[in-house]
């Protein structure tokens, strides 16, 4: 299952982190390693087994539909990077064309 | 060394009451020690003594007017630095988060202000609490009170350390597989993962959801249960969080009785790959518990052998879903926006340059994990084995009330030895990552040296049985105390770290 | 997802694109429908916080640390948004769900703030229902796959570039109000069967839907606000025999007639790709509202791998039968119900009905009638005189700017005898030309029927003087001849004589 850095570079491009060719390189065979300790997982758990996705057996946990205040403006934007007319001001974002 | 600095939370609790100190006196001797030591060992990433000691005098304010205070009012506190506190800055111990200041606190961070704790500052750890050493954080690694060449654990190496190097009485850690507990063991102090829902997550900066879980550091398991009772309890804003009363954890601090209790250790726990020293102190306490009236037996919890791969599949899955929101865009960094880059590419360059190596390895693991075609294979089996853990568990506590094994399979080690190499970090994690995929309580507490390093024993309790942990923890700590002649931390060499 | 707009390249694209009649493409090809529905819940509070949904807020006014996903926030699900959900599910007939979760979607776009949204993937809150519409008498089954339950985005403004739109902006900024607003995504089974009705059929079902939400109060429905809004999935086939043929997601369709519009116009340009020997590209197309055409967006090969999994900070929704069956009982008369009951008290023909509903008036005839006025004369007014001005605006008809309460005053004067009906279209243009209500337009441009016998009188005087030969005639017996005075004092009187009146007039003057 061995990893190359072309695929790493996927699964980077994937999660937003623009890694260099050096990283890319590094992490490959460190993630082969641990993706084969891992791949464990499969030796033991069988079909009728089923998934635990939350520790403890809880449900339905809800809240009345109730309006609490918001925070205040000020709050909203004060650890923005940068901000304009009350909105949070981001790089252009490219469309899906 | 000031007998402020040596004394318990409780005992600084009483002589803060009773008029004898006062929380500023308190206060600002812990702040001198932290000035005194801490440029050595780096347990803090932000002190704010000049609030400290505006708070420690509303506390002495509040006493002298005769008002009902907390068990633990004007003692000071470390946090760690993965949960909001508003006024101060949140960084996870990563760069990405430079200079963030949440608009709102945790639920811990708020339960804390309202028993009147005082808070010195906030703590080290490794970069969002992915890691063992506290050697990934971005503001450089913790060093352990013990012998500052060896790492204090991790990720809550600051927590641990500014506890065994005397620079707060309490501390909060969070524990997602270990974080708590192996710090603990290798600093000589008393940490504890509370049953998951038992402490609110609300605040707490998330690693991987499903484990987290925000817990008491002390150096007494006393002081641990007055803490845990502050923290503890339902919040609404966490849907994970359990409605049920707090198990009574002071009360089994004070009680210590185990006659009867039935202790299990766990077979796959311990042997090969432990330290020979660690498991000789670990065979010696449970000899003790044996002779407190403690009935011991050992059981098998077979599947805990996949317990490692388990977690190190779930943790980056959630893990790299939750840290998708550190993106530049409405907090935190932001690099390279010069106007002609996209916000998809200066949200690459700047988690490329925010985040560390060991988050980038973790975030990259977690999405392929995820990814169709592998997730059937990876995280599906992944929540199975979670499963069978879970069964592992409740067939052991059919049998017995609670389970022990060593808390890590090594003391200490050395700086820098371990960091290039995933799968032996992660090693640490063994005995410890069980209960965080099963959500039970669990704690470590000191059993002894060494070779003049920390060894720490872990108790497992059901879910919502954590004050089994505590009687344990109580029974273990007063009789070898009686043995040592009084704490473990006071064999701390040389006792003034800073000289 | 953010306003995306109209796009250049897209734009490129669909000038290169041939078209075929719309006849010619239904000979050749069976059409097959998919349709998804979101829909923003009016619930009062968002759906994993306690932040107001109120439209219109000054921009990030109503945020807190959960819907702007700062570290360490955590969601709690709104109870409402679940009975609402719940509801919608049982009018759609669908199976509620014992047990279901919370899933993470992840992909990265910056009005997302955690970039992953809370949705439903393989356990929606509702499953496996059906509804049924509509078109020129004929009833179509529409079987729902699913119904689930997840959170709107923030919204987009971009800045600069030659048009305010995404492409060419110099950058944008977001206003995360609309964050964490409660959606229902309503999802149809493959549509078949309806062949060159699926424009028709696609528009009903959507139009259904809307009345639908609307009976059960779950939602404010606005399509112009965004709070319906429906994406169009089609693909052809060579015969109904035939396996299904690729299909194209059109996005952004946010009126019923764009439903309509975009559905004919995909058969068409499909058809015409697939006649040419061509294929169709599995891809997201946006709905041009000037062109009336959709252009090509992001292609299937380039979509995101969203990498679902479990929310592990949401618990399970495991909605007991009891408090199922409660829900069942608020539900209230269904549009299928509601139209068979009015179709008998309103006594139309069955010609006369099948217009109406084709017409879409239904909940406006339904309206004015429940305003006063009578079936007949509601229907008229709207299907007639209000039909042509939507037609005109292109609009729909509930949204010409005339409400049913204004077409029963109006309906109300003319009964009267204050205006009449070539006087009523006036007050139609009035209104719609924003001077105010019926009456105050009959009051402002003077409209109202002339009945005082004074004025009437001079002005039948004047016409027996002027028309000295039909006067005659009457006097000699011929009262049909009256009609021709009525016309010379109506016309005298700019239409606005009360003609009864004037009738009498001239009889009693000639008798
Ligand atoms: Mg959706
Ligand atoms: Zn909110």
């Amino acid at each position: 299952m061995a990893l190359s850095p072309e695929e790493v570079a996927e699964l980077a491009r994937l999660a937003r982190i623009e890694l260099t060719r050096e990283e890319l390189e590094h992490l490959a065979p460190q993630l082969d390693v641990i993706l084969e300790s891992v791949a464990h997982v499969a030796d033991v758990a069988a079909d009728d087994i089923p998934p635990t996705s939350h520790a403890l057996p809880l449900t339905n946990v809800f809240r009345e539909d109730v309006v609490v205040p918001s925070l205040p403006l000020e709050d909203v934007l004060a650890g923005a990077p940068a901000s304009d007319l009350d909105r949070f001001r981001v790089p252009r974002i490219l469309g899906d064309a | 060394m000031s007998d402020l600095l040596t004394s318990t939370a409780a005992e600084l609790a009483a002589m803060i009451a009773s008029g004898e100190t006062s929380s500023v006196e308190v206060t600002q001797t812990h702040l001198d020690r932290i000035t005194a030591v801490d440029g050595e060992i780096h347990a803090f990433l932000h002190v704010d003594g000049e609030r400290a000691l505006a708070g420690a005098a509303a506390v002495d304010a509040k006493i002298k007017s005769g008002q009902q205070v907390g068990p633990l009012a004007g003692v000071p506190l470390a946090l760690k630095d993965v949960l909001t506190y508003t006024g101060a800055p949140t960084t996870c111990g990563s760069r990405i988060l430079q200079g963030w200041h949440p608009p709102y606190n945790a639920t811990v961070t708020q339960r804390l202000l309202d028993a009147d704790l005082v808070i010195l500052g906030k703590t080290n750890m490794d970069e969002f609490a992915m890691g063992s050493s506290t050697e990934n954080s971005a503001y450089g690694p913790t060093r352990n009170p013990w012998d500052t060449d060896r790492i204090p654990g991790g990720s809550g190496g600051g927590s641990a350390a500014a506890l065994a190097a005397f620079e707060a009485p309490l501390a909060i850690g969070t524990d997602t597989g270990g974080s708590i507990r192996q710090p603990a063991a290798v600093t000589g102090t008393v940490g504890v993962k509370p049953t998951y829902g038992g402490t609110s997550r609300y605040g707490l900066v998330a690693l991987a959801s499903s484990l987290d879980q925000p817990g008491p550091c002390a150096r007494t398991v006393l002081d641990a249960a007055l803490l845990h009772e502050v923290i503890a309890g339902h919040d609404p804003r966490d849907s994970t969080s359990i409605d049920s009363p707090v198990p009574a954890v002071v009360e089994a601090a004070r009680s210590g009785g185990i006659a009867g209790m039935r202790i299990g250790v766990v077979t796959e726990l311990g042997g090969e790959g432990y330290a020979a020293g660690v498991q000789q102190r670990f065979d010696e306490s449970v000899a003790l518990l044996a002779s407190l009236g403690a009935e011991i037996v050992e059981v098998s919890c077979p599947h805990f052998r996949y317990a490692l791969p388990a977690y190190y599949l779930i943790l980056p899955s959630e893990a790299s879903s939750n840290l998708a929101k550190f993106d530049a865009m409405r907090f935190g960094l932001r690099v390279d926006d010069d106007g002609t880059l996209s916000a998809e590419q200066v949200m690459a360059a700047t988690r490329e340059a925010g985040f560390g190596a060991e988050v980038k390895r973790r975030i990259i693991i977690g999405t392929y994990a995820l990814s169709s075609g592998y997730y059937d294979a990876y995280y599906g089996q992944a929540q199975k084995v979670r499963t069978l853990i879970s069964r592992d568990f409740d067939a052991a506590f059919a049998a017995v009330d609670v389970l022990v094994s060593p808390t890590t399979p090594t003391t200490a080690f050395k700086l820098g030895e371990r960091i290039d190499d995933p799968m032996a970090m992660y090693m640490n994690d063994l005995c410890t990552i069980p209960s965080n995929l099963a959500g039970n309580a669990s704690a470590s507490f000191p059993i002894g040296l060494d070779d003049g390093l920390p060894v720490g024993l872990q108790v497992m309790a059901p879910p919502l049985a954590d004050d089994r942990l505590y009687r344990v923890g109580a029974a273990l700590e007063r009789s070898l105390q009686a043995t040592w002649g009084g704490p473990l931390l006071n064999q701390i060499s040389p006792l003034e770290v800073a000289r | 997802m953010s306003q995306t707009y109209p796009l250049q390249q897209a734009y490129k694209d669909h000038l290169v694109e041939e078209v075929v009649s719309y006849d010619d493409a239904l000979a050749a090809f069976d059409p097959v429908l998919g349709l998804e529905v979101h829909v923003e819940l009016n619930t009062a509070s968002k759906m994993f916080c306690g932040c107001s949904t109120e439209f219109g807020a000054e921009p990030n006014t109503q945020t807190c640390p959960v819907c702007l996903g700062l570290p360490g926030s955590l969601p709690v699900v709104n109870a409402k948004a679940i009975e609402s959900a719940i509801r919608i599910g049982l009018a759609l007939n669908c199976s509620i769900a014992e047990w279901c979760r919370f899933a993470r979607k992840n992909y990265f776009y910056p009005d997302m703030p955690k970039n992953y949204q809370i949705s439903q993937y393989d356990e929606p809150i509702a499953f496996d229902g059906w509804t049924e519409v509509e078109v020129d008498g004929k009833a179509y089954r529409i079987g729902i796959e699913r119904a689930h339950m997840e959170e709107d985005t923030g919204k987009s403004l971009h800045v600069g570039g030659a048009t305010g739109r995404i492409h060419g902006a110099d950058y944008s900024l977001l206003d995360y109000n609309r964050s964490g607003v409660p959606l229902i995504e309503i999802v149809t089974k493959p549509i078949t069967g309806t062949g060159d009705k699926a424009p028709q059929v696609a528009r009903a079902y959507v139009q259904m839907l809307r009345d639908l939400l609307r009976a059960l109060g779950v939602s404010d429905v606005r399509m112009e606000q965004g709070s319906l809004r429906c994406d169009a999935n089609v693909s052809l086939r060579p015969s109904p025999e035939a396996p299904l043929g690729t299909r194209t997601e059109t996005k952004n369709v946010n009126s019923l007639r764009s439903v309509e519009r975009a559905v004919r116009y995909e058969i068409t340009r499909q058809a015409a790709l697939l006649s040419a020997g061509g294929r169709v590209k599995q891809e997201t197309r946006h709905w041009q509202e000037g062109s009336g055409t959709t252009s090509s967006g992001r292609s299937k090969e380039q979509a995101e791998e969203y990498r679902y999994f479990p929310d592990p900070d949401l618990v399970p929704v495991a909605p007991s039968r009891e408090w199922v069956e409660q829900l069942r009982g608020t539900l209230p008369e269904l549009p299928t119900e509601r139209l068979k009951r009015v179709s008998a008290e309103w006594g139309f023909s069955e010609m006369e009905m099948r217009d109406v509903v084709s017409a879409g008036a239904v909940n406006a005839i339904m309206a004015t009638v429940a305003a006063g006025a009578s079936p007949q004369s509601a229907r008229k007014w709207w299907l007639t005189e209000l039909a042509r001005r939507a037609n005109e605006r292109g609009v729909d008809l509930e949204d010409t700017g005339v409400t049913p309460a204004q077409v029963a005053e109006i309906q109300a004067m003319v009964e009267a005898g204050t205006i009449n009906d070539k006087l009523a279209r006036q007050v139609f243009d009035g209104v719609l030309a924003g001077e105010g209500g019926p009456a105050e337009v009959v009051t402002a441009r003077g409209l109202a029927v002339v009945s005082d016998d004074t004025a009437l009188g001079a002005a039948v005087d004047a016409a027996i003087a002027a028309n000295p030969a039909v006067a005659d005639k009457i006097r000699g017996g011929k009262v049909q001849a009256a009609g021709a005075l009525i016309g010379a004092v109506m016309k005298e009187l700019r239409g606005q004589g009360d003609a009864a009146r004037i009738r009498e007039l001239i009889l009693t003057k000639l008798g």
